[in-house]
């Protein structure tokens, strides 16, 4: 993946697959180390399949026998002197953890996660995304049960609202990108 | 958070919009874009994001514009499929923005398939 909000969008992609009602997403930088954090609370896996889940080998589709997402992302971490866990649980849901050194030659640039929460939005608008991402000169949020409270019935996914939450939510990245 | 009131704003004046959309009925043209790990990676959400702005800024009131997974052609990504009412699937493979929006134009507007961006026409 070219960056980290492509691979934030593709990792959420397994949420929504997953049927989850919420989906967090939590980047925090403190300046040393970025962690990337998905976290649902959709199907799961249970323990067996767990272990194997980050085998490109590993894939419930059947257009295609290798499932490239997790191994991709955690081959990503890794080769940017970071880490990977992830934790999952079936009928609960699964928690997945990347953390890069913010300043290693090979960590991937952060990208558009505006575009990508606007993304997630669009193809899932029943859905709960919490987005947070912290850095050391302030934060960038956006969760959606208070935006859904503010619409009253009409749907995220609306071209004008869509374009709302991505102008908002890129302003705040701006803001903490300095 | 910039301003709620602002999106209660946008909430009036989409509801509109809706309402109007409701009345006149009349059957959905669908834009499916695949968004699985191969799709992304070959860059299928600038495409997604060219083709809702497309349907939105021509005021398409009868397309809509979905995500599905992978579609089993990966060195073809990114795929973009429609599904006209009454009409066969056609399949546009290694799609950009602005590809996107020409489908859009003279296949959903115009009624005319861009033959030269379909499987068909790059396998
Ligand atoms: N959040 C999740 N909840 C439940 N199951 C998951 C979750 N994430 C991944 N899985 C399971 O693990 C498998 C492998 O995931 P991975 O993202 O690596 O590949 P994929 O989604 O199958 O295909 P690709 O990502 O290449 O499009 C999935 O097919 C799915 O069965
Ligand atoms: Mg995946």
């Amino acid at each position: 993946m070219k960056d980290l909000s492509l691979s934030v969008l593709d990792i959420a992609m397994n949420s929504v697959k997953a049927k989850a009602s919420l989906i967090e997403i939590t980047l925090a930088n403190d300046g040393k180390t970025l962690s990337v954090r998905i976290a649902d609370n959709g199907c799961g896996m249970d323990a067996d399949f767990l272990a194997r889940v980050t085998d490109p080998f590993t894939t419930t589709r059947d257009t295609r026998r290798v499932g490239m997402g997790i191994p991709l992302f955690k081959l990503a971490a890794e080769q940017a002197g970071g880490t990977f866990a992830i934790t999952s649980e079936p009928g609960r849901g699964t928690d997945l953890m990347a953390a890069f050194a913010v300043d290693h030659m090979d960590r991937p640039p952060l990208g558009d996660m505006a575009a990508t929460v606007a993304t997630l939005i669009q193809g899932s608008p029943d859905i709960d995304f919490v987005y947070r991402h912290t850095a050391p000169c302030g934060e960038a949020s956006l969760d959606t049960r208070e935006l859904r409270q503010a619409l009253d019935g009409v749907p995220l996914n609306e071209p004008e609202v869509l374009q709302w939450i991505q102008e908002n939510l890129d302003e705040e990245e701006r803001m903490i990108a300095l | 958070m910039k301003s709620i009131e602002e999106l209660k704003k946008i909430r009036e004046q989409t509801l509109k919009n809706i309402n109007l959309r409701k009345e006149d009925g009349g059957d959905t043209t669908r834009i499916v874009v695949g968004m699985a790990t191969c799709g992304i990676a070959a860059g299928a959400r600038p495409v997604l994001a060219a083709c809702v702005d497309e349907v939105s800024k021509r005021s398409l009131a009868h397309v809509s514009v979905t995500q599905t997974g992978c579609i089993g052609v990966c060195r073809l990504e990114p795929i973009v499929e429609i599904f006209v009412p009454g009409e066969e699937k056609v399949t546009y493979v290694k799609m950009d923005e602005e590809k996107a929006r020409r489908v859009i134009h003279e296949h959903i507007v115009n009624h005319k398939v861009v033959t030269e961006l379909t499987i068909g026409a790059n396998e």
